[in-house]
């Protein structure tokens, strides 16, 4: 396992992001090797979600590269690096609207996963399965609920044949049913060799997937490491939940 | 009565046609082309370049104008629009308002003032109509106007439904962010979606010229009606922009059999306004909770107005007794 994790396969290097005067990142270096699952915790405003967007090519950094598979990818755009492999979901999901759940699957079989014809809806029929949405296929997104709409944006993530799959606080809103049963798909990619990098403030499932976590406040890297070593670490304690993590751990 | 309603529907035909590219472009791309009817014009021009200067059958000039539109929609969109709408809402308005004096002033210089028809060159078609009962008669080329607008928007609502780009289209119109993360390549889209507009514009433009005579700067009417049928039949909406289209062409019919010919015109702005008025004041209904809330807050200040007027009038009153 240990010769697996050892092959980063993306790097974001030194990476600024500004909006005018305000600065969102300040040089944050952060990789996630093959096979790996990294959990990315933090305050709100740590800039989380700006990394993910610079990392999936919808932000542009200030400053600093992104590597992919040995590749710069910086200056790539987001349509690029999807055919590539990397995928997203967002917190807030954003399912094509005016489209039938299969509808959004299959346009993102055809054009993140470049497949045609039959072999493009075989793998929206399976990314439909793995995300348990099945009987909602011909259902409009528009009709569907928090829950669903979640599943669909792993879904339509799943579609587009990732290596890399990003997941932004997927687990919120869930029941601790439906949380068991999204902790064992995200287990069961990471086992198929997927490289899951995941933001999430429900530690318990994070913990239970990840092989390292990242600490992020402020848009810097505060720690890094053992998920156990990162959460005693005093200055994540502080920064993130305080004496919280105490009683997760 | 019943010949005005239904050279208004054929009519509708026209200008559900004139008004699919630019309702399409602003359901995808959010792109308002105020030069839309100068390109429909500019279409007209091409075939009655292809007629008048080559030599062409108007009908080989029509489908050789429509690649050309195809073209200049790909590299208007490639080299003008993508970079105007990344700069906010009001700079593709200027720029397309200045595209279109562009496109008039061109085609005048180069085909001079004149008023200019298809009419001469398509025999019979420009006038010939069929003889329904006595009273009413159906013109050839109205009735294959709007067979041709249901064909092409039963085309394009195919290819919307069906197809890889048709469901990239619609993708790219609810979220262009998300649509890149899946993939697609929104610029892409844009211009295909510039191309598929610009070959229905160039259409109605030689539809236009076939029925009418046009000149260099017919476009900016064009556009009104263009803009009228979309706003009527519901922005971004395919069937819309014909059913928008189809009561633009009655109102039109109505009002210069009803009133007089002169009305023709004002009678279809009359009924965009009022549909324009209905939906604004449907939306504040909505935003503020009802229509009752709605008359109780307009009617809050003329109540108020009115107490203090009694008030007033009472006072004066009170102060005529004293004396």
């Amino acid at each position: 396992m240990m010769t697996i994790l050892s092959t980063p396969v993306i790097t974001g290097s030194g990476i600024d992001k500004h909006y005018g005067a305000f600065q969102v990142l300040h040089g944050v270096d952060f990789s996630a090797n093959k096979g790996e699952a990294v959990g990315i915790v933090g305050p709100n405003g740590a800039g989380k979600t700006t990394l993910f967007g610079v990392l999936a090519g919808a932000t542009a950094p200030s400053a600093g590269s992104v590597i992919y598979q040995g590749e710069d990818i910086t200056t790539t755009n987001a349509a690029q690096r999807c055919h590539a492999g990397i995928a997203r979901t967002h917190q807030v999901p954003r399912p094509f609207l005016g489209m039938t759940v299969f509808e959004n699957l299959l346009t993102a079989a055809q054009n993140g996963a470049g497949l045609s014809g039959d072999d493009a809806e075989k793998y929206a029929v399976h990314a439909l399965q793995q995300a348990d949405i099945a009987h909602l296929a011909n259902r409009p997104t528009s009709a569907l609920g928090l829950l669903d709409r979640k599943r669909l944006e792993l879904a339509r993530a799943l579609a587009t044949a990732p290596k890399v799959l990003l997941l932004d606080e997927i687990g919120g809103g869930l029941t601790e049913g439906e949380l068991h049963q999204l902790i064992a798909l995200i287990s069961e990619l990471k086992a198929d060799g997927l490289t899951i990098i995941w933001i999430e403030h429900i530690l318990h499932a994070l913990l239970k997937v990840i092989d390292r976590l990242v600490c992020m406040s402020e848009g810097r890297v505060i720690a890094e490491g053992a998920p156990s070593d990162v959460m005693n670490n005093p200055d994540v304690m502080k920064a993130y939940l305080g004496s919280e993590l105490e009683k997760v751990l | 009565m019943l010949d005005s309603l239904i050279q208004g529907l054929l009519l509708g035909g026209y200008y559900a046609m004139l008004a699919a590219g630019l309702s399409l472009m602003f359901g995808v791309a959010k792109f308002i082309n105020l030069a839309h009817g100068d390109l429909a014009i500019l279409g007209a021009y091409l075939v009655l370049f292809g007629v008048d200067w080559l030599g062409l059958s108007p009908w080989l000039a029509v489908l050789l104008s429509l690649p050309v539109m195809a073209l200049v929609g790909w590299l208007l969109q490639k080299f003008l629009f993508t970079r105007t709408q990344a700069a906010g809402f009001l700079l593709p308005l200027l720029v397309t308002f200045g595209l279109g004096a562009v496109l008039q002033n061109g085609l005048f210089g180069v085909f001079g003032s004149d008023t200019r028809s298809l009419a001469n060159y398509i025999g019979d078609l420009s006038w010939d109509s069929w003889q329904i009962t006595n009273e009413l008669s159906v013109g050839k080329l109205p009735v294959m106007t709007f067979a041709m607008a249901i064909v092409v928007l039963s085309g394009l609502q195919l290819m919307l439904s069906f197809t890889r780009l048709g469901r990239s289209i619609r993708a790219t119109a609810s979220d262009p962010e998300a649509a890149e993360l899946n993939g697609i390549n929104s610029h892409a889209v844009h211009r295909a979606v510039a191309v598929i507009a610009m070959v229905l514009t160039g259409l109605a433009g030689s539809l236009l010229a076939m029925r009418a005579q046009v000149t260099p700067y017919d476009g900016p009417m064009q556009l009104i009606f263009a803009f009228e049928a979309v706003v009527i039949g519901g922005i971004g909406s395919l069937w819309g922009t014909l059913v928008g289209g189809i009561v633009l062409g009655i109102s039109q019919s109505l009002g210069a059999t009803l009133i007089s010919s002169q009305w023709f015109q004002l009678t279809g702005h009359l009924v965009f306004l009022a549909v324009l008025s209905v939906r604004f004041y449907g939306t504040i209904v909505h935003q503020r909770g009802g229509w009752w809330i709605l008359i109780k807050q307009l009617a809050g200040p003329m109540t108020r107005w009115s107490s203090q007027a009694s008030i007033k009038a009472k006072a004066t009153k009170t102060r005529i007794k004293n004396r």
